[in-house]
């Protein structure tokens, strides 16, 4: 392998772990992230002159951290740094010493979705930092300009240093409570891909690829997390299906009629073996309800049929675990299938009016069950405030295409996939 | 890292102080809380404020001399006291502030203090 090459390898495989370590006493994630681009530098210079070290990740280690202390030499005398300083020269002496680089990746995604950082910068910053993606990528992805993207990382990672956000295992007693918001953070990557499945320009496919990345990692990391495997489970039933999503010409295929053939088996079996595990773990959670749900509609695959009545009652399960507007509408969805469409109406009309104005899945629920009962002209009003408030445009056509007539037959908008 | 503790206490709270039902509950939260600090060695300094009405507020501008009766801001929560605390991190900091008798009936804000050189 070319020196050019290694150095590529390693900054794709080892970025996070890299910026973890060298950010772990300073708590300075950027000045890690500088030093560590310094390094690859000098690796291209060095390392076809002088070969490719024995351990490359150990090398651009410590060179990175001999920048760090460079540069808060130069930085001047605060005391802070001075102390900064000591731990990073007895951690050079350590580390000159063993060839192992501990792994903090996971100190460093507790920081990125620590409660002291907002919630909607936390999967941008873990993005950045554990898996080195780049701002303008990232800002793409989240629909914002690059520079704004940019502003709230060095903001984010200012707010580490400056607070004094620690780079570690949260105690015991905030454990479950942290590793929530880490998942949360990872989910919310996985959602930018989610809304966007065109996939015509690589940029504005989203994450959810990236995000899967970050969640078997996150269950690399805590083996022990019935929710992390829940959450890994969730993302690959869900991914699975991505091809499938859209039509050759680009229109929205819903859930229903879907083409299992062009689902992804190997994705599901991972998916189902996750779900295994976390099940043996014994500490149900949201995201193993949600795994389990598309569990149920991914073995249609096998089976031919969605069992409603399964999905209806792990809906049922969260709703009472974490009652949310996208819980209960599914859960009216549900049940619409499962039993009659009155029944579906009669949940939805139980969930707080100034819950759903603005929520689209509410709304398109709402008609695909007032069609079933057969009230098309309330099914109209429903379906068309259902358009008035999606995004994406090839749903958009789709339930332009399906709105209910006053007469004529019954097919009806379906519900918009939400994961 | 030395963080200072910003408690703001409700109208309620203040009130409570001298209220002859109540004054024995509040103050007895407060030393329980000051003691659990003492005890842990962290606080590097600390006191309590007398209630918003008894503050007084001073701008100058333009030369002129502007001298108001009451607080800088007419909130529902006002500084009743704060403390400076030398911990290891935020999340220790974190820890204390979750503590305090004001978080449960105003607010807490943690602020790390500037680290002057020297």
């Amino acid at each position: 392998m070319d020196a050019y090459r290694a150095a590529e390898e390693v900054a794709r495989t080892s970025y996070g772990r890299l910026v973890a370590s060298i950010a772990r006493s300073t708590r300075d994630i950027a000045a890690a992230e500088d030093a560590l681009a310094d390094a690859l530098l000098a690796a291209l210079e060095r390392w076809p002159v002088d070969g490719i070290p024995d351990r490359p990740e150990a090398w651009l280690t410590t060179v990175a951290r001999r920048r760090v202390i460079g540069a808060i030499r130069r930085a001047g005398t605060a005391s802070r740094n001075q102390a900064d300083l000591v731990r990073l020269r007895d951690e050079l002496d350590e580390r000159t010493e063993s060839s192992v680089i501990p792994d903090s990746r996971l100190e460093l995604m507790y920081a990125c979705a620590h409660p002291a950082i907002d919630r909607s910068v936390r999967s941008a910053l873990m993005l950045q930092t554990v898996l080195g993606l780049d701002a303008a990528r990232i800002a793409s992805a989240f629909v914002v300009a690059p520079a704004t993207m940019g502003q709230r990382l060095s903001r984010a990672k200012a707010k580490i240093r400056d607070a004094g956000i620690p780079l570690a295992v949260p105690a015991a007693n905030e454990l479950p409570a942290r590793t929530a918001s880490v998942l949360d953070a990872v989910y919310a990557a996985f959602g930018t891909g989610w809304d966007d499945p065109d996939g015509t320009d690589a940029k504005r496919r989203g994450l959810t690829g990236e995000a899967i990345r970050l969640a078997r990692l996150v269950v690399e990391l805590l083996p022990e997390d019935a929710e992390a495997r829940g959450l890994l489970a969730l993302m690959l039933h869900s991914e699975a299906r991505r091809p499938a999503r859209r039509a050759d010409d680009g229109s929205f295929v819903p859930l229903a009629e879907q083409d299992v053939s062009r689902w992804s088996p190997p994705m599901m079996t991972e998916a189902e073996h996750q779900l295994a595990v976390a099940s043996r773990l014994r500490r149900i959670g949201p995201y193993q309800l949600h795994a389990a749900i598309q569990s149920v509609h991914n073995r249609r695959i096998v089976t031919g049929i969605t069992d409603w009545r399964s999905i209806a009652r792990l809906y049922d399960g969260l709703v009472e675990l974490q009652p949310s507007i996208g819980a209960m509408v599914a859960q009216a969805a549900a049940h619409g299938e499962a039993e009659n469409p009155a029944a579906g109406l009669a949940l939805l009309d139980a969930i707080d009016e100034s819950l759903v104005a603005t929520y689209q899945p509410y709304w398109v629920t709402r008609a695909h069950l007032l069609v079933g009962i057969g009230d098309r002209t309330a099914a109209r009003e429903a379906a068309t405030r259902a358009i008035g408030l999606t995004t994406d445009s090839a749903v958009r056509r789709h339930l332009l295409a399906t709105l209910p007539t006053d007469a004529g037959p019954s097919s009806g908008p379906d519900r918009a996939e939400t994961p | 890292m030395e963080y200072m503790l910003i408690m703001n206490e409700s109208t309620q709270n203040f009130e409570q102080r001298d209220d002859p039902d109540d004054s024995q509950a509040y103050w007895a939260g407060w030393m329980a809380y000051v003691g659990a600090l003492n005890e842990a060695g962290v606080v590097r300094a600390g006191g309590a404020l007398q209630a918003p009405h008894t503050a007084t507020t001073v701008r100058s501008r333009n030369g002129e001399i502007v001298v108001e009766d009451g607080p800088f801001a007419d909130s529902k929560e006002q500084l009743g006291g704060y403390f400076v605390i030398e911990v290891a991190d935020l999340d220790e900091a974190l820890g204390w502030a979750r503590r305090c008798p004001s978080a449960v009936s105003a607010s807490v804000e943690v602020r790390p203090l500037l680290s002057m050189a020297g």
